[in-house]
């Protein structure tokens, strides 16, 4: 009796372990972050960010990026004070001038907007899917393995693979810029070696609920 | 004029930086300067690049606005030999069911386009006059979000008009309303009528003044 309950409470441990992990990954919703986003209702407050803790942002986007510093600094002026728009469940986007420019969610990787991402396309990787994904995509669904692994899918070769958990550009066939950013779900490897389930998490996509956003 | 051609100028010159999707340029160690952003070219209906209007719910309006403000990009997308490339990455069947899909969501988001115009005209806007004292009054306006207005703007209109105090509050029923204080239930039929500032587009037959009196308590 004393020994199964223990089983049990331990199994109960594990989970949710397991559970905070995935968090820290990614939010697991089935849909993209900002399918549905209200500014209305879903910003908790605007706050201006600490010059210390700005520095620190700067150069984890230099180092997760492939962006010069002069190319960052168009984007966002050392002079110019980023704002932190606080969101539900630990969203957080940063903007510039009330332009959203890059959010994070919890300590996970910062994603650049997809307008910025438009300016700089070569700032992140580049993965491609065929074009019967498109609508499917625009839809704010994840783009599953077969997508990229089809004839107009790309993904890059096996020296420069994506590896787990980075954010990617995701650019679709026969277009010639991104029409989302996502998160690899599985190492470029993977996605070739599995070619089942979803592949790269769509965060956002062209025509969503930040797309609209122009200013905060 | 002038300002239109310069896009479509800097159209051109970023189209060959672009062409390698996400590709970067071969320009060896970083250089000093910035690199200079890709133009894109958004839609001025769907918003979307160009190039994914045909994914979106009014391709046609979308064809005929890039038709007239930028007869060069049209040409790109939606000349003949363009939709015949774009053709042979897929299946016919495919392509006739995308088209039938388009076509479809196309309709069905006019019809929604429609009744949202419908509904629109025929909401109300009210503005009420309540009794707070004998012959003090503050003044409700409700319905004004209907007609997109930013309910923050209009009462901060309203206060400096007036030189009182106006706020955005909740109602019982949990709508938002602005209520100004002091009676200016006619002054602002007025303003809503002259569209002045902000309070655009209300017709006036959809505005109606109401009175609430203070009910008579028991005591």
């Amino acid at each position: 009796m004393d020994d199964s309950d223990w089983m049990r409470s331990s199994r109960i441990l594990f989970d949710t372990v397991l559970l905070r992990s995935n968090l820290n990954l990614c939010c697991s919703s089935p849909l993209s972050m900002f399918k549905k986003f209200q500014p209305s209702t879903d910003i908790s407050g605007q706050t201006p960010v600490k010059t210390s803790v700005q520095r620190s942002i700067r150069s984890a986007v230099l180092e997760q990026w492939k962006i010069e510093p002069e190319t960052l600094d168009v984007v966002w002026p050392k002079k110019e004070g980023l704002v932190l728009v606080k969101c539900r469940e630990h969203l957080s986007i940063y903007t510039v001038h009330g332009e959203p420019v890059f959010f994070q969610h919890f300590d996970g990787p910062i994603f650049p907007a997809l307008r910025i991402l438009h300016k700089y396309p070569y700032i992140l990787p580049t993965v491609r899917v065929d074009r019967g994904a498109i609508r499917f995509l625009l839809a704010g669904a994840h783009m599953m393995c077969p997508g990229f692994t089809s004839q107009g899918g790309y993904l890059p070769p096996s020296e420069e693979a994506i590896p787990i958990g980075r954010p990617v550009a995701i650019h679709a066939e026969g277009k010639e810029h991104a029409v989302g950013v996502g998160i690899t779900k599985l190492s470029t490897e993977d996605i070739k070696k599995v070619n089942k389930g979803v592949g790269v998490e769509t965060v956002t996509y062209v025509g969503d609920d930040l797309w609209a956003i122009h200013s905060l | 004029m002038p300002a239109k051609k310069n896009r479509d100028k800097a159209d051109k010159s970023a189209a060959p930086d672009t062409a390698p999707a996400g590709t970067e340029d071969p320009e060896g160690p970083p250089l000093p300067q910035p690199k200079p952003p890709v133009q894109v070219l958004y839609c001025g209906v769907c918003t979307f690049p160009v190039e994914y209007c045909e994914f979106g719910s009014s391709l046609t309006r979308c064809k005929e606005w890039l038709r007239e403000s930028n007869l060069d990009a049209f040409n790109k997308y939606y000349s003949e030999e363009a939709l015949q490339t774009k053709i042979g990455t897929l299946s016919l069947e495919a392509q006739s069911k995308l088209e039938q899909d388009t076509a479809k969501k196309e309709a069905k988001a006019v019809a929604k386009a429609d009744a949202a115009l419908k509904k629109k005209m025929a909401s109300q806007v009210t503005i009420k006059r309540i009794e707070r004292n004998k012959r003090k009054h503050v003044t409700s306006i409700h319905g004004l979000e209907a007609f997109g207005i930013d309910l923050k703007k209009a009462a901060k209109q309203f206060a400096s008009k007036f030189a009182t105090g106006a706020s955005v509050t909740k109602n019982p029923q949990g709508q938002e309303e602005i209520v100004v204080q002091g009676d200016v239930s006619d002054e602002i039929l007025e303003m809503i009528e002259g569209e002045v500032g902000i309070l655009k587009g209300i017709p006036a037959d959809n505005v109606e003044i109401v009175e609430e009196k203070k009910k008579k308590s028991g005591d």
